[in-house]
């Protein structure tokens, strides 16, 4: 997956909680649970050092 | 086949542990739930899913394609749909990491009755319907990803539809997981470099994967903008003997792929999504329930014009995000024009955009 910018997102309490992240022309919220796939792979790609999660605004 | 032969077989699968229904582990194998829509081009530079649901093109290379769901389908056989891939960018210098791929991902959960990795572990049959522009050898393969063991075996095409019955001997090494992440990869090799061909193609028994073996022999989909491609009637079943295809009602079908991709989309320009309250004069959240409950916590995206409702009143909505996710609910927040209404509840509807949808998806 091509992911082109990571930022998380705040939920209703003020908290981290989805990663918005960008992939072609498409914004999708990635929730995070280790069973969602998306997750995982924007896990591995930070850890590989390919991906930075930009903090919230 | 004759009925006694149909029956001799669903008989023989019975006695070893599967067949009767729900024998068959594939979803949409019939091709016939397109959510995402029938038809998208230019494919090649990513892998996905763009057309059939349940069905990843899963794809590294300069070759491009077409794929769509498609009305061609072999005579008399009860189907409907196939899943047709067309070639519109030739690719004959193949670089030794390409691959195309019709892949379908299994859940290990759904998978124990095969009994893989034990003393009574049962071989597993597929089959499928392919036709193509020209005869093509092309490999189906069965990629265990817990344990990283596989077996492939060539199939070739014809131009007119042909029904290939491949059965893989039982593997009693390695079992499965039991969980909702992916163990098993159906894989149909329409395309590879030498990275995934330069060896022997394994198809005696389950072996340590090694990739070379994966897709040795097989042509390239991408040699000419003159080839096709098309595949319906997917079954994989516990036993050594293939037996007809397992057809079902399409809301039952539409119910499995629904587990692993969700779509609210707008029939005309102002339809109704869910109902929320403005937290603020500026900002909504509503929950949107979930059916079925998904495999897991879905991706969430929201694509077109929307509008939030209340008091009888549009005010546009922007930066429409996930606030919250299970996989039975999920909580949409986005942020409206100022409107003074604070505490209200308000729905959130399409902004005069039939075309607007949002997408939940938990894929393997």
């Amino acid at each position: 997956m091509n992911i082109t910018s990571a930022q998380y997102t705040k939920d209703d309490k003020g908290q981290n909680y989805a990663i918005k992240i960008v992939v072609g022309d498409r914004t999708y919220y990635v929730p995070p649970s280790e069973r969602n796939t998306d997750y995982a792979e924007i896990l591995k790609q930070v850890k590989e050092g390919t991906l930075t999660i930009k903090d919230a605004d | 086949m004759s009925k006694a032969a149909e029956l001799a077989n669903l008989i023989g699968n019975i006695n070893a542990g599967g067949g009767g229904v729900n024998r068959n582990v594939i979803i949409n194998g019939a091709m016939n739930v397109a959510q995402r829509g029938t038809s998208s081009t230019g494919l090649g530079a990513s892998s996905g899913y763009f057309t059939c649901d349940r069905w990843l093109l899963a794809q590294s290379g300069d070759g491009r394609l077409t794929m769509s769901q498609d009305s061609s389908v072999p005579t008399g056989k009860g189907f409907a749909n196939s899943l047709k891939l067309d070639c519109t960018t030739a690719d004959t210098s193949i670089a030794s990491g390409e691959f195309l791929q019709i892949v379908q991902k299994i859940e290990g959960q759904n998978l124990q009755s095969i009994g893989k990795g034990t003393s009574d572990a049962k071989p597993i049959t597929v089959s499928f319907y392919v036709k193509a522009n020209a005869t093509f050898n092309f490999v189906c393969e069965l990629n265990d990803l817990d344990n990283t063991r596989h077996i492939s075996k060539l199939f070739a095409t014809t131009t007119d539809w042909v029904k290939h019955e491949i059965t893989f001997p039982a593997d009693t090494t390695g079992a499965f997981d039991n969980d909702n992440a992916a163990s098993l990869n159906l894989t149909f090799w329409l395309h590879a470099g030498s990275t995934y061909s330069d060896g022997t193609l394994n198809t005696a028994t389950f072996a340590s994967t090694t990739n070379g073996n994966r897709a040795a022999g097989v042509s390239s989909f991408y040699s000419s903008i003159d080839n096709n491609f098309f595949i319906t009637g997917v079954q994989l079943e516990v036993g050594q003997n293939p037996t007809e295809f397992e057809s079902e009602p399409f809301e039952r079908t539409l119910a499995k792929c629904q587990r692993y991709y969700q779509r609210w989309q707008a029939n005309t320009s102002y339809d109704s999504v869910c109902m929320g309250q403005m937290t603020t004069d500026v900002f909504w959240i509503g929950h949107y329930k979930l059916a079925p409950e998904m495999r897991a916590e879905p991706t969430f995206s929201a694509d077109g014009t929307f509008k939030v409702n209340a008091s009888n009143g549009d005010m546009n909505a922007s930066s429409i995000a996930l606030a919250r996710a299970t996989p039975q609910v999920v909580a949409i927040e986005c942020a409206t024009t100022d409107s003074n209404r604070q505490g209200q509840g308000a729905y959130l509807r399409a902004g005069d955009d039939s075309d607007a949808f949002l997408e939940f998806k938990s894929e393997l």
